[in-house]
């Protein structure tokens, strides 16, 4: 396939920065977090402390994974209060922003199986192994149950999410072996693999992302030229379909879809300014959909 | 699917609108799914089983819960690790032997300073370290033993006493005990001596130990703890319990003579058997002897040939 690289058109018409403007910014708050986390131990100015699974900022206010300590309450662990406010705070925030937002703008991971994808597109690698995207909800499962039979937190022991970010706050060792691996699995043996299939952190952000408010949504869907630019570059292209391509069965214009990450990359690639952010709820202009039609179409598989 | 399921099927118009080829492919679909994320969980669970063997030499920090709670409730945030002012605290790194992410140090590199007001605890927002350590020196991160008394300089009769001057817990949890050196025939042995209900297991007697290897090492309370029983039950601390009456001599037990060679006397020897009651005693009377309780009272006995018997085991 010799199709031109995805964006192309917008670069031109939008110009460079335009047509990237939600990728730096995504790439932006990736670092700026990171930095904060690594401020503390290179500098001793300690904004932050801790790491994604647990962190203080300014001795004030504790955030806590909520898929790490859910794994430890289902381990039959009753964790100090301190805990469960970060878990209560990270909770309202990402279901205000959408779950998987989480998978998009703080993974540290998201940057290097970004990086598979565009070399995959780059590279012309095709021929990729097909795994249902439900298979992440079945891992979730697993490793719930896991903690719950073991007493232990398993899924910590591999989950590569966790490795990477104490890997780079606390110091390397070995880490890099399995960082590397989900690199090589998503470059060479399955597009889109970790983020779109199989990790279980983005699995329960879904889930949290079921009903979240802030949302990408396509209302100006009647100037859609096909060119599939947006389908190319999104990390979970079927959630796409519906609200671009729904108008004639009466689909709202809204992602719905849970898997979608809120990355806002159909945005910058779209030259004709389909997509914006948006919420689930308002009802652009003279739009036919009714909100019952956009309810029908959620789906979280 | 099973061909009787096959054959019983009611025609096309069936179920909930979802065509036979399609229910068959979501039953495969999911009978896969299920089986492949099925093996990883086994793969992981025994992993996982792996990963619950603490190495010896790896102590968790002050109020740990025990090992296998402590798997489930920390979350490896490391804000215990970043609270410690001595900076001992190391998170489990993949390649190391303890679980990944999991917080603890070596006594030999780095000892715990036992800090006051424990702030490591103060920072676990779980709990894995318990909020109910207030006291560090009620901590139990491991016990201190004299591992090697063929290497200690205390037991080679020298007076290294390191260990014991570092001690934290100085003439509690270590002791030096004295002892006649057998080699010199003159002089005193102060033997290192670790009391488990006062070790913390801070681990500074085996960082200052000064031998090659630490011949003084804090190893898990599991790893080197006995335990005596509960039925057993020391004289001595019966009779101080009962207010310095003993107890056995209550049961009028015996104390058999000891068995010396003939002739033959040892200054300071107490041997109450020997000096008390011969009427008791074989070959010292007529009567019939007593036999320890439990042996029954065979007359068979009084026929033994008259000479000292033996009993340490009635002392």
């Amino acid at each position: 396939m010799s199709r031109r690289q995805p964006g192309a058109e917008a670069i031109r018409t939008k110009g460079r920065f335009a047509a990237h403007k939600w990728l730096l910014a995504r790439r932006a708050s990736q670092c700026a977090i990171l930095s904060l986390f690594l401020l503390g131990p290179l500098t001793g100015w300690w904004i932050v402390k801790g790491n994604l699974a647990y962190s203080l900022t300014l001795d004030t206010l504790p955030l806590t994974d909520p898929f790490i300590l859910m794994q430890s309450l289902v381990a039959g662990h009753r964790p100090e209060s301190l805990a469960l406010l970060g878990v209560a705070i990270t909770l309202v925030f990402y279901f205000l922003v959408g779950g998987r937002a989480y998978c998009a703008w703080v993974c540290p991971l998201n940057p290097l199986t970004d990086l598979a994808a565009w070399l995959r597109r780059r590279l012309q690698i095709r021929g990729s192994t097909h795994l249902a995207r439900a298979t992440r909800y079945w891992i979730l499962a697993m490793t719930l149950i896991l903690a719950a039979a073991t007493g232990t937190l398993v899924w910590e022991l591999v989950n590569p999410v966790s490795f990477l970010q104490r890997a780079l706050v606390f110091g390397f060792g070995a880490a890099w072996t399995i960082i590397l691996a989900v690199f090589l699995f998503d470059l060479f043996v399955m597009s889109r693999a970790w983020c779109g299939h199989l990790c279980p952190v983005g699995a329960f952000y879904s889930l949290l992302a079921r009903w979240s408010p802030l949302r990408i949504r396509a209302d100006k869907r009647a100037a859609c030229n096909d060119c599939l630019d947006c389908f190319d570059v999104c990390p979970e292209p079927q959630v796409i379909r519906p609200a671009l391509k729904g108008a004639e069965q009466g689909v709202g214009p809204v992602i719905l879809a849970a898997n979608c990450t809120n990355c806002g990359r159909c945005i910058d690639v779209c030259s004709q300014d389909v997509f914006t952010f948006g919420l689930r709820f308002a009802r652009p202009p003279g739009d036919g959909a009714t909100s019952e039609a956009s309810r029908n179409t959620e789906t979280i598989l | 699917m099973p061909k009787e399921a096959k054959a019983t099927r009611r025609p096309p118009a069936m179920s909930a609108g979802m065509p036979e080829v399609a229910r068959r492919q979501f039953l495969t679909d999911s009978a896969r799914l299920f089986c492949g994320v099925g093996l990883l969980g086994v793969a992981l669970a025994l992993h996982g089983k792996q990963a619950k063997a603490l190495p010896p030499l790896a102590l968790r920090p002050p109020g740990a819960q025990p090992e296998d709670h402590f798997l489930g409730a920390c979350i490896r945030c490391g804000m215990c690790a970043r609270a410690c002012p001595y900076d001992i605290l190391t998170l489990a790194r993949p390649e190391t032997a303890v679980a990944a992410g999991t917080p603890y140090f070596t006594a030999r590199s780095g000892p715990c300073e036992m800090c006051e007001d424990i702030p490591c605890v103060k920072a676990c927002p779980t709990g894995a370290l318990t909020h109910a350590l207030t006291d560090i020196n009620r901590a139990r991160m491991g016990l201190a033993v004299l591992a090697d008394q063929e290497t200690c300089l205390n037991f080679l009769g020298m007076r290294c006493d390191v260990c014991y001057r570092v001690c934290p817990l100085i003439d509690q949890a270590i002791t030096l005990e004295l002892r006649p050196n057998p080699r010199t025939g003159r002089h005193t042995m102060f033997i290192p001596t670790v009391h488990s209900e006062h070790c913390t297991g801070c681990g500074k007697c085996e960082k200052a130990c000064v031998t090659e290897e630490a011949s003084i090492r804090v190893l898990p309370i599991k790893l080197v703890k006995g335990s005596l029983g509960e039925h057993y039950r020391l004289g001595w601390q019966e009779k101080a319990k009962a207010g310095g009456h003993s107890l056995v001599e209550d049961k009028g037990l015996v104390d058999l003579p000891d068995r010396l060679p003939e002739g033959m006397k040892l200054d300071g020897h107490f041997d109450p058997g020997s000096d008390r009651s011969p009427a008791l005693i074989p070959g010292h009377g007529s009567a019939v002897p007593r036999l320890p309780p439990g042996l029954g009272d065979q007359p068979a006995a009084a026929a033994e040939p008259a000479r000292p018997t033996v009993s340490e085991g009635a002392r």
